[in-house]
């Protein structure tokens, strides 16, 4: 008898997975490869000839601000979120195990929440007539209301705001896994405190560091409805841009070169977080 | 180093977490139309949250999209996770890789990609669409789930069942299924959370005939503040917090 028929179980759990995966994944992915190097056409969205077009387009000046101003939000998100999550996860490694299981818990809980409501309600605390400019007015300490809302600062908060669990998470999980014993040695060898930090924290904890930047540096660039709600109707964010192209402008080969472009940066981030991890491997066995 | 330090610190990060949710719940009961200041206990934006019509249409259509896209994900990964738990096969590492890269990569281009397809095949855009798009984005976090209560499972209790003479699918049946239970109903509550707050993936793939809750609210907070939209606010972090509570507790209490 043959295999197949052998494990029909086995078999249908493979084509169903694969299935979905080649007709879901990988074809909605060619076909937006597809679309990048095809023409633009205001009746079925594309058309013939094939070019390069889109590309060129990306590095048009227009678009380039955006691209950069983009790159630097996220970028500006990314170090906020370390800064800020680093100590942070360290701090809570520290702690008891019982009271570190509560405060995960209390970490996913927001992650859990919707997420527009929550960038909804940072709203009311940054407008114009919102609770800081009350609650500072009301202090004396500013004579007008500042204006917070719909400039970028309000964007980047927002950003922090949703993804600054994605940056823990990471950083957590490599702060428990760092053997403390290997501290301990170090500082028994007669390594100084900065001396132990800089060269056995930092380099132990550098693959979490790079799982966090890569969970916040691509969804800060994406995250167009953040840009919208806090910055104001303008093109801040590539996210921004991706959907304009495709549900407003209808410029799809446009929309698609961009797309590609967050894949493309995506890819290089996956592939120095696996550098580091392997690095990390040998020298642990060395 | 000081002792209260570290602390302090952790203290002051949740405040400023909370902060905005705590001010979403307390302006939910604020009789005040404007929206900033407190005009004492009311609670009329719950009345008109209920009394709007195509708002709890949307809530209805968001629970539907959720429970199927959460059931069909649930079924799927749990299957992917015990082929890629139990089986050799060719391309093992590739679909490992695949499902990686669709939890990686930006929620925006799998829409575009998706959205591209839809048109492509001439699907109309509306519940099947949306629930193909969620089911797909679901899936690899189901896969994650359960595959980390796979690996912790004694190998002798699948393979004294296959010598007592059990089949592939009966073995699954009788002794896998029961033991990842936990995990089941753990990754059903991810993809059903995951879906309800989805927002850019939704975005492309729904039409006008079946509008869901999250593109309501979008379309609401755009512009402006609404009051009902903190009342709202604060039913579904009620509800998430119920459902990840209920996720937890299934977890802890199977580990025992």
């Amino acid at each position: 008898m043959h295999r197949v028929l052998q494990q029909p179980f086995k078999t249908a759990v493979l084509i169903l997975v694969w299935g979905w995966l080649l007709l879901l994944v990988l074809t909605p992915n060619l076909l937006v490869v597809g679309a990048s190097v095809m023409t633009r056409d205001p009746g079925t969205f594309l058309s013939l000839p094939l070019n390069l077009d889109s590309y060129r387009q990306l590095f048009d000046p227009l678009y380039l601000d955006v691209f950069l101003n983009s790159l630097y939000m996220a970028g500006m998100t990314t170090v906020f979120c370390l800064l800020i999550g680093y100590p942070f996860a360290w701090a809570l490694s520290g702690l008891g195990k019982q009271r570190q299981t509560l405060l995960i818990f209390l970490l996913i809980v927001p992650f859990w929440t919707n997420s527009l409501v929550r960038t909804y309600a940072l709203k009311l605390l940054l407008a114009t007539n919102g609770l800081i400019n009350n609650a500072l007015l009301g202090l004396g300490l500013i004579d007008e209301p500042l204006r917070m809302l719909y400039t970028e600062g309000a964007v980047v908060i927002g950003l922090v705001y949703l993804l600054l669990p994605f940056m823990i998470l990471p950083l957590y999980s490599v702060f428990d896994d760092l053997r403390k014993e290997l501290l301990m040695a170090s500082h028994d060898l007669g390594a100084g405190k900065l001396s132990t930090f800089l060269h056995v924290t930092i380099p132990l904890t550098l693959p979490g560091v790079l799982a966090g930047v890569m969970l916040v540096l691509l969804p800060a660039m994406g995250l167009f409805f953040v840009a919208d709600i806090l910055g104001g109707s303008r093109n801040l964010l590539v996210g921004n841009v991706i959907k304009n192209q495709f549900l407003d402008a209808r410029d799809w080969p446009f929309g698609a070169a961009a797309s590609i472009l967050l894949t493309v940066a995506m890819a290089v981030l996956l592939f120095a977080h696996r550098l580091s991890q392997r690095r990390l491997g040998d020298e642990a066995r060395a | 180093m000081n002792r209260w330090l570290p602390k302090t610190y952790l203290t002051l990060v949740y405040v400023l977490l909370y902060l905005p949710i705590l001010v979403l719940v307390v302006f939910s009961f604020n009789s005040s139309r404007t929206g900033y200041r407190w005009g004492g206990l009311s609670l009329q934006w719950y009345e008109s949250l209920f009394n709007n019509h195509a708002m709890v249409q949307a809530m209805w259509n968001s629970l539907w999209l959720a429970l199927t896209a959460a059931t069909i994900s649930t079924i799927i990964g749990a299957l992917t996770a015990l082929a890629l738990h139990r089986y050799r096969f060719r391309g093992k590492r590739v679909l490992r890789g695949m499902l990686f890269v669709v939890m990686m990569s930006p929620e925006i281009v799998l829409a575009i990609s998706l959205l591209a397809l839809f048109l492509l095949v001439g699907l109309q855009l509306g519940f099947i669409s949306l629930l193909l798009a969620h089911v797909t984005f679901c899936l690899p976090f189901v896969v994650i789930t359960v595959m980390a209560r796979l690996s912790g499972f004694d190998e002798s209790l699948p393979e004294a069942a296959r010598d007592l003479g059990a089949s592939d699918f009966t073995m699954t049946r009788t002794v896998l299924i029961p033991v990842i239970m936990p995990a089941l109903l753990a990754g059903w509550l991810l993809g059903f959370t995951l879906s309800l707050d989805d927002v850019v993936v939704s975005t492309f793939v729904s039409g006008p005939s079946y509008e869901i809750l999250p593109l309501r609210i979008y379309s609401m907070v755009r512009v402006g503040l609404k009051p009902e939209v903190n009342a709202l606010g604060t039913l579904l972090l009620v509800f998430s917090l119920a459902m990840l509570m209920l996720s937890q507790w299934i977890l802890t209490r199977s580990k025992r």
